[in-house]
């Protein structure tokens, strides 16, 4: 296998060409794997939120062709000679972040997202040899063991995918601003891929959890198959009044323009109202309700290289999964419509290893 | 001498029976030798609660209920001119202490609430406003542990609240869950829901709970304005514990508040940069408040070149500005406090907030325990408000300059020099 390393991998993936989004195969080779990096079969790939933002070029950053994916599984194929972590055979993962500058605060602190240099993303990034990233919505991929997490054996590969960037993007801002200690009301605005696992990790550390939505029809589902404790539909006036004042920390998923009014209403004093989502327009608050209830409202962006590593171990410790749809990759454009719309349970997964051999 | 008028009944009948005791004549302060009549029981509570109430020097008028006639200055409708007002005050309860103002600070909200500026807490004249208030003790009633007639007392904008919530039991009784309630502009529940009137005024009754010690150390009149303007940057320095290891602290805004702002900033070590639209109060800033960088919010270049700078910063401005032009000054991790309350909503973008996990966060004056802390804590460090002192007939001129921001820095009434003289108490 070590004879591979030093050529150049010739891949297969799928990649929007401009702004209309649309995803067809594509090939394109990735640098050969250097000592420090792993080389890896792609199995599975999960379809984000900001997969469809970026192949529709909605956040004005977008170069084409982008081979877009973030929430990537598979099996190592190769190892530079200085990898020391992975083998080959090792089930491996990939996030949003593929490098970063590694000395600044920020990286020493192993909060390499906030890489004060600026992280180089998974796609649609720059890296340091001055490419463009390629994400994994391929069959290859090669990644510094730096940036690279071990999938533990007990987790399922295609339920796993989606927690490198659904599942830390939530656990995180919990860890972060300490929402787990002493049986806290949670809430979450939003019951998507993000939502549902905010409902998961919220429900493992014993917090009392609100799911908040504009969809009545959602509150079985919440409360039967998640285990939500509490279901507040955000049309609802009277609901919503009724729970004024009653929740510690509300996490917002929701990437479509709102008042943040609404939900720091729901907030106690003291309470946190941490932003995930990301929002076109700038959120409006009152600031009175800031100051008169010493309210919060912050943000966070995924997670670092340690705690998402950590996150997956406590997946595995509580038996937590994405729940997935399984796709394959030449229904990518329909799942991306399906997705707009919201229709669906929870994450689109591509099984990218069965459609790229077949095809 | 003098001692209080006891009745024999009080309406309503709350006492079963009244019988009386002379206590022992005690020697105080030099020569002044006070001969005390207390009521022996009140009632089984006062009974089994009550110490015995201690006369004091209060010179006014007494209504047969022991209310006292208060003599200040208010605010009748909403032009906010304030003229002089005659009004009573309650009798001291058992946990209550009287006492006779020498000063009170004017904070920006008193000019607010006078001209009725906010529709969450409409006015209601007459107002006497006021609360940083300065004074000493004339009487304490039977259950007051802590204070007796002669001692330095201040109080801030807390002048009763549940006492039971979480929140009061911690002693934040600014976020007391039932309601706190307001030295002015406010009615007491808690009593008889009559309304509360301020410190621009002779006198003041407030249960001990809320009462604050002005150590030995402080003036006075500067300390006044330590009990609003003081503690309403403090409590975010402390809650948000800015203060841990050397941190970059910037300050939006040099008004009362941002001069307390740099004035403990400093004390606790930080680096400190104010942040001000205005070039002109570059020297002062750095001069007598010591500030390690000043910039000027309206200049592009010196505020891309503060980008990623500073670990907190506490803004002070209560006029309408976006949250997304003083984010980028915070590094990973930074936080924004509001402690001014624009009256339109503040916008920011989610982005600046997540790229670097900022925050955005208010904070309210503090809690009765955190106000006495910081007044030890000014102690300490010789930390007091810079004042213009002026007398209570200024009080209108002084409001239309301190909208003009025409103050260094904060206006502080010598209530004692303006009072009448069957208002002033005996020597």
């Amino acid at each position: 296998m070590s004879s591979a390393l030093g050529h150049e991998k010739k891949c297969r993936g799928y990649a929007a060409r401009e702004a209309s989004g649309h995803l067809s195969p594509f090939e394109f080779t990735r640098s050969a794997p250097g000592s420090k990096d792993v080389g890896f079969r792609v199995c599975f790939c999960g379809i984000c939120h900001t997969d469809l933002h970026q192949i529709r070029s909605e956040w004005g950053s977008s170069v084409y062709p982008m081979v877009p994916g973030h929430e990537i599984v598979g099996i190592v194929d190769e190892v530079g000679s200085e990898v020391s972590r992975f083998r080959p055979g090792d089930r491996v993962g990939v996030g949003c972040i593929v490098n970063s500058c590694r000395e600044c605060n920020a990286c020493k602190r192993k909060s390499e997202q906030y890489c004060h240099r600026g992280a180089t993303f998974t796609y649609n990034s720059t890296d340091r040899e001055g490419t463009i990233t390629y994400g994994g919505y391929s069959d290859y991929m090669v990644v510094s063991e730096d940036y690279a997490f071990k999938i533990p054996e007990n987790l399922p590969l295609d339920g796993a995918a989606p927690l490198l960037v659904a599942g830390v993007t939530v656990y995180s801002p919990i860890k972060y601003y300490q929402m787990e200690s002493g049986g806290r009301n949670f809430g979450v605005v939003g019951l998507g891929g993000v939502g549902h696992m905010a409902v998961k990790f919220a429900k493992a550390m014993g917090m009392h959890v609100t799911v908040i939505s504009t969809s009545p029809s959602k509150e079985e589902e919440a409360k039967k198959s998640l285990g939500a404790d509490q279901f507040l539909v955000s049309r609802d006036e009277a609901q919503m009044k009724e729970a004024k004042g009653t929740l510690d920390f509300i996490i917002d998923t929701v990437s479509a323009p709102h008042p943040a009014d609404l939900y720091l209403d729901l907030l106690s004093a003291n309470g946190k109202l941490i932003l995930v989502g990301v929002p076109p327009e700038p959120m409006q608050f009152k600031p009175r309700a800031l100051v008169s209830e010493r309210k919060t409202i912050g943000g966070s962006m995924v997670g670092g290289m340690e705690e998402t590593q950590e996150m997956l171990d406590f997946c595995v410790k509580h038996n937590i999964v994405c729940e997935i749809e399984k796709i394959n990759m030449d229904y990518v454009n329909t799942a991306m419509e399906r997705l707009a719309k919201g229709d669906v349970h929870y994450r689109f997964v591509i099984d990218c290893e069965n459609s790229f051999r077949a095809s | 001498m003098r001692s209080f008028r006891v009745l024999s009944k009080e309406e309503g009948s709350v006492c079963l029976s009244v019988s009386w005791l002379e206590v022992p004549e005690r020697r105080k302060e030099g020569s002044t030798v006070e001969r005390r009549i207390v009521p022996l029981v009140l009632s089984s509570f006062h009974l089994l609660t009550a110490r015995q109430p201690q006369a004091g020097h209060f010179q006014g008028k007494m209504a047969k209920s022991g209310a006292k006639e208060c003599w200040g200055y208010a605010a009748y409708d909403r032009s906010g001119l304030m003229k002089p007002f005659r009004f009573m005050r309650r009798p001291c309860r058992p946990e209550d202490i009287c006492f006779q103002i020498k000063f009170c600070g004017i904070c920006h909200t008193d000019l607010h609430q006078i001209k009725d500026d906010w529709k969450e807490i409409p006015a209601s004249y007459p107002m006497v406003p006021g609360h940083e208030v300065v004074g000493i003790v004339c009487e304490v009633g039977g259950a007051v542990r802590n204070f007796k007639p002669g001692d330095r007392i201040g109080v801030g904008c807390i002048s009763n609240s549940c006492g039971q919530c979480d929140h009061c039991r911690k002693s934040m009784e600014q976020y007391c869950e039932r309601k706190m309630i307001w030295t002015y502009n406010d009615k007491d529940i808690y009593i008889d829901g009559s309304p509360t009137y301020g410190g621009y005024s002779t006198l003041m009754v407030i249960p001990e709970r809320y009462a604050l010690r002005i150590p030995e150390g402080l003036p006075l009149d500067a300390a006044a304005p330590l009990l609003c303007a003081g503690i309403t940057v403090y409590s975010p320095m402390k809650h948000y514990d800015m203060e841990r290891g050397g941190k970059s602290f910037g300050v939006i805004g040099l008004g009362g508040l941002g001069f307390m702002a740099a004035k403990f900033a400093r004390a606790l070590g930080m680096r400190i940069t104010v942040v001000s639209t205005s070039p002109g109060k570059e020297q002062e800033a750095r001069t007598s408040l010591h500030a390690d960088n000043f910039v000027v919010s309206t200049d592009p270049r010196q505020m891309k070149a503060a980008e990623k700078t500073l670990d907190f910063i506490i803004d002070t401005v209560a006029a309408e500005h976006s949250m997304d032009q003083y984010l980028p000054l915070l590094k990973t991790n930074g936080k924004i406090i509001l402690v001014g309350i624009p009256a339109k909503p503040l916008e920011c973008s989610a982005l600046s907030l997540h790229s670097a996990r900022r925050c955005v966060g208010g904070s309210l004056i503090g809690g009765i325990r955190e106000t006495q802390e910081m007044l030890d804590f000014c102690a300490r460090h010789h930390i007091f408000c810079k004042i213009e002192r002026i007398p209570i007939s200024y009080v209108n001129e002084a409001m239309v300059r301190l909208a003009k921001s025409d103050v260094k820095y904060r206006f502080v009434i010598d209530v004692a020099a303006s009072t009448p003289p069957e208002f002033r108490p005996i020597q």
